[in-house]
């Protein structure tokens, strides 16, 4: 038993648990499940002047927001009870083995844990390549979210489980993009 | 109709426009709804950047299996949802409001020119915004720059949304 829950979880365990979210949420507050709201509530609720703010972050974020803000705590807080009650995986480790050689053919060495810690560290954090990782890609991230109105649980499992046309035509965007960057930028970023 | 009149006036105004989801049991609720997500997310490695390359590079079906299934999971449970059309936990009907194609001269311009932008960020950064807390909360600190630059995403956003074709 501990040895099944130290490794990563199968798929078919995880990925229906996690769909299962969907109807909790619309069954419990009437609400669709998405994350990425979250980022233009924290906007709205930055203590800067009212004027200095664009239009669509004047709102009253505490009442549209609030449970959502929280429920976003909860997932911080679900990774803090992964640390300490079960482990972090080592996800380098148990990835494809192809994966692996690609990736160290880009430069990559250090296969522990759930990011390469030679580009995703404090210590890297200022090198070019970690600066467009982490600061360029949560930038797009968080422009991009909010640009098609959802991220991948607004769009790719709240709004597909919903049968809507343009969340699909949002998420072949999402791997358009990510094509883009792997076989294009990446190889340039690491090189 | 004296009541009602009367209870509205009774009744701040704030008070009267709060979402019932704001209430301190519903937030207990969400909070553990999280945390269940966050751990899941974790333990299965969807937060993982190795993950996410992994999956771009179409050599494991491991996240195609997650989302699939999670989507499968989620269209069977609307549509029970849809045909039962139950009250919610806070007495309300479910809200179920399709996206909007929008009204550009672009047909969807927003959702596949976000979508790619997104798509961009989400296999440079490794993770998406539901991953960056839980990475955080599991002691990832480095992801707090992540996040800012998120947040600085949504506010230019916001700024040029006047701007960009929807």
């Amino acid at each position: 038993m501990l040895e099944t829950l130290l490794g990563p979880w199968p798929w078919y365990v995880a990925g229906p648990l996690i769909g299962l979210v969907v109807p909790l949420f619309l069954l419990l507050g009437g609400r669709a499940f998405g994350v990425s709201s979250n980022l233009r509530h924290m906007c709205a609720a930055t203590p800067t002047p009212r004027s200095w703010k664009p239009e669509f972050l004047r709102y009253d974020w505490k009442s549209s927001g609030i449970w959502n803000l929280t429920f976003v705590l909860g997932i911080a807080l679900g990774g803090f009870l992964a640390l300490t009650l079960i482990g972090i995986p080592d996800a380098g480790q148990s990835i494809s083995e192809a994966t692996r050689a690609d990736l160290r053919a880009l430069g990559i060495q250090d296969f522990s844990g759930l990011l390469p810690a030679d580009l995703f560290s404090w210590g890297s954090l200022l090198s070019p390549a970690s600066l467009i990782l982490i600061v360029g890609g949560g930038f797009l991230v968080g422009f991009g979210a909010r640009y098609a109105g959802g991220c991948t649980s607004g769009h790719a499992i709240s709004g597909i489980s919903n049968l809507q046309l343009p969340s699909l035509v949002a998420v072949l965007g999402f791997f358009a993009g990510g094509l883009l960057v792997t076989f294009g930028l990446l190889p340039l970023i690491l090189s | 109709m004296t009541t009602a009149t009367q209870e509205a006036q009774t009744q701040p105004q704030g008070e009267a426009r709060t979402v019932p989801a704001n209430r301190p049991l519903f937030l207990l609720a969400y909070l553990l709804i999280g945390a269940y997500l966050g751990l899941i997310f974790v333990q299965s490695e969807v937060v993982s950047w190795f993950r996410i390359q992994e999956m771009f590079r179409f050599q494991s079906f491991h996240m195609y299996g997650i989302i699939g299934s999670a989507v499968l999971v989620g269209a069977v449970s609307v549509q029970i949802i849809k045909r039962l059309n139950p009250r919610t936990l806070t007495g309300e009907r479910v809200q179920l409001s399709p996206k909007e194609w929008g009204d550009s001269r672009i047909p969807a311009a927003r959702y596949w020119i976000g979508g790619t932008l997104f798509g961009m960020g989400w296999a440079l950064l490794g993770a998406c915004p539901g991953p960056i807390f839980a990475l955080l909360g599991s002691g990832i600190t480095v992801m707090v720059v992540a996040l800012l630059a998120a947040l600085a995403g949504t506010w230019a956003y916001a700024a040029l949304r006047p701007y960009l074709p929807h």
